[in-house]
């Protein structure tokens, strides 16, 4: 009894703070059921389908960075359009096997983040938002003045896929394409999420929380960060590669601002630092856009900024993080 | 040759001064609350269609139409810093970045809305129009013109940080915001007199800047980068710094243009990634 009196209260949810154990929650395994579902009830939207598919693994690449290892980039597109190039290029040029394009567009995306990230930990967030922001920008004008290689801004045509593991021919409805992206989702999920439990992944948190004490409980920060850059680059090659590679088009503005721009609200939208914010917030603001957008471009781009500027203002931590504080005060009230 | 080369100087010298007269604020900005304001370029177009609509809709003259461009701007900043900027001071970067990219949006949005997506002419008066012969080079009149500005505005401004009340209280308020507030200055009110300014100075800037860099619903976006840049590069709240910055900025880009147009804007975002690995705090930063 005497011990219970000394021992500090805990905090208000313990199952919220304890380490993560890796296990898979039900409403995981509900969650990835649903795109499942999907393909099944609504096979009319299997296009948007893997577009949302593509843009969530996009997401959750900015979210490695972004939402553990507080590190805020402007031009993360650059490295969604390099592995979207890559892929497109090589399928152009005569290779047009998915599996290995893939995996050559996010190794190349990853080099091309290697050798950026270095530009990028040196910095304080003004200088980091200005190094990737213009990265985003260097590629995209070089990119626009390459038209001999990539297509300008007519985009890269001519993208001919060959059948998906020597079997499955990509088809017009979409099918193929959906279930790609979903298993490539899938299998990069299940790889972050591993990561993000790990001693690395912690690591990472106590760098966006603390960077400056870090350090002094021996954690090497810029080799840290060099590392999560390299693999959110490469990620995010493999969700453009995809892009490619399931469209059989490369448009310009894959490497534009504002996929960079709108990737951030997705993020933020869906709550930073938590993966399945990242998914969320992807889905919810693509259906949206589909919805809003083909009513009024205008009108979309002006609600999304308002949108923006409530939750930055009212809503920190986005959907997951409301979802979140309700399952912790429901928990409080169960108890 | 020689003259060519004078011409591109003279050309970059009168960009940078615009992109200095925008850029002022945001170092301020950036100097002095440390907030990060993706949203200044929204300033300077606002300030734009102000003076387009001053001059379509009550029939000013251009010269008449600068001041209001001024004043509308200035009072939207200091209605927008009391409501939500002053929110965020405290806020993390990335907060900052979002809020201020939504703001943007809207700005893009309702400028589309109510002037439509094309680029706005502006009716320059006669004597601002045409060559002006000096030493012998042709000088354009406009450019000319944009250059004596921006030199009164910058003595102005030096002056005003240097040897008035309000200057010494701005200086405090960046070297140590605490202390200063502990010295009983109102760092808020300082605070939201200084973004008035800022953004006033950019409304003019835009509005100056119509017939240099055009004014379309997409300005904000299309220059940002320039802005910040010249902000990062020069470092942040301070002017010599952002001048030079900016001054240097206008020459490459207009010698980029001139000598080696095929690459687009590709050696300005080039020159820009240089100037931060070599200056991560800017020219004249605090803590370099």
């Amino acid at each position: 009894m005497t011990v219970a009196a000394t021992v500090p209260p805990q905090p208000a949810s313990p199952k919220l703070h304890r380490l993560p154990d890796g296990r898979w929650h039900r409403i995981e395994i509900v969650f990835w059921l649903l795109p499942l579902a999907a393909f099944f009830l609504l096979p009319g939207y299997l296009v948007l389908g893997s577009q949302i598919l593509i843009v969530a693994l996009f997401a959750l690449s900015l979210d490695l960075i972004l939402g553990y290892a507080g590190i805020v980039s402007l031009g993360h597109a650059a490295f969604f359009g390099i592995g979207a190039y890559t892929a497109g290029l090589l399928a152009v040029h005569g290779w047009g096997e998915p599996l290995s394009g893939l995996l050559l567009a996010g190794a190349v995306a990853a080099v091309a983040g290697y050798l950026v990230s270095f530009l990028v930990v040196r910095g304080e967030d003004l200088a980091r938002l200005m190094v990737t922001l213009g990265i985003g920008l260097l590629l995209y004008e070089a990119a626009n003045k390459a038209a001999f290689i990539t297509g300008g801004v007519d985009g890269l045509s001519g993208v001919a896929m060959w059948k998906l593991l020597g079997v499955f021919q990509f088809d017009l409805g979409g099918k193929v394409a959906y279930l790609y992206s979903l298993a490539v989702l899938f299998l990069l999920f299940v790889l972050m999420r591993r990561l993000v439990n790990s001693p690395f992944g912690l690591s990472l948190r106590g760098l966006r929380e603390g960077g400056k004490r870090m350090p002094a409980i021996g954690a090497p920060v810029r080799k840290r960060q060099v590392l999560i850059f390299t693999i959110a680059a490469g990620a995010a090659g493999i969700a453009g590669g995809l892009l490619a590679q399931t469209t059989q088009f490369v448009g310009l503005e894959v490497l534009g601002f504002p996929r960079s721009a709108e990737l951030l609200i997705m993020l933020v939208l869906g709550g930073a630092g938590r993966l399945y914010g990242a998914l969320i917030g992807a889905a919810l603001f693509m259906v949206a856009q589909e919805v809003l957008s083909g009513l009024n471009p205008v009108y979309w781009q002006f609600w999304i900024g308002m949108l923006l500027v409530v939750v930055v203002l009212f809503a920190r931590g986005g959907i997951m993080g409301a979802a979140e504080a309700l399952y912790t005060s429901l928990w409080r009230k169960g108890k | 040759m020689l003259t060519n080369f004078a011409g591109i100087l003279f050309d970059g010298i009168a960009y940078g001064s615009l992109l200095f007269l925008i850029g002022i604020g945001l170092s301020v900005t950036m100097g002095l609350m440390n907030f990060i304001n993706l949203a200044h370029g929204a300033f300077a177009m606002l300030g734009g269609y102000v003076c387009v609509a001053a001059m379509t809709r009550l029939g000013l003259p251009f010269l008449a139409a600068l001041p209001v461009a001024f004043i509308v701007t200035a009072l939207a900043g200091v209605i927008l810093e009391r409501t939500l900027y002053q929110q965020l001071y405290q806020a993390s970067h990335l907060e900052q970045v979002l809020f201020s990219i939504g703001l943007t949006f809207m700005a893009i949005a309702a400028a589309t809305y109510f002037w439509g997506p094309s680029q706005q002419p502006v009716q320059l008066p006669d004597f601002l129009r045409g060559q002006v012969r000096v030493l012998g080079l042709d000088l354009g009149a406009y450019r000319l013109f944009l250059i004596a500005l921006v030199i009164v505005i910058t003595l102005t401004l030096g002056w005003l940080v240097a040897h008035t009340r309000f200057g010494a209280q701005v200086r405090a308020a960046v070297d140590n915001q605490q202390a200063a507030a502990g010295m009983g200055i109102h760092v808020n009110r300082i605070f939201a007199l200084t973004f008035a300014l800022g953004s006033g100075l950019a409304g003019l800037g835009g509005a100056l800047g119509i017939d240099v860099l055009g004014l379309d619903p997409t300005f904000p976006v299309k220059y940002m980068v320039y802005f910040l840049l010249v902000v990062s590069v020069g470092g942040a709240g301070s002017i010599k710094g952002t001048l030079v910055a900016a001054l240097i900025l206008g020459v490459f880009d207009v010698a980029g243009k001139y000598y080696v147009p095929e690459v687009g804007a590709f050696d300005n975002y080039a020159l820009m990634e240089l100037l931060l690995i070599l200056f991560p705090a800017g020219l004249y930063g605090r803590r370099a």
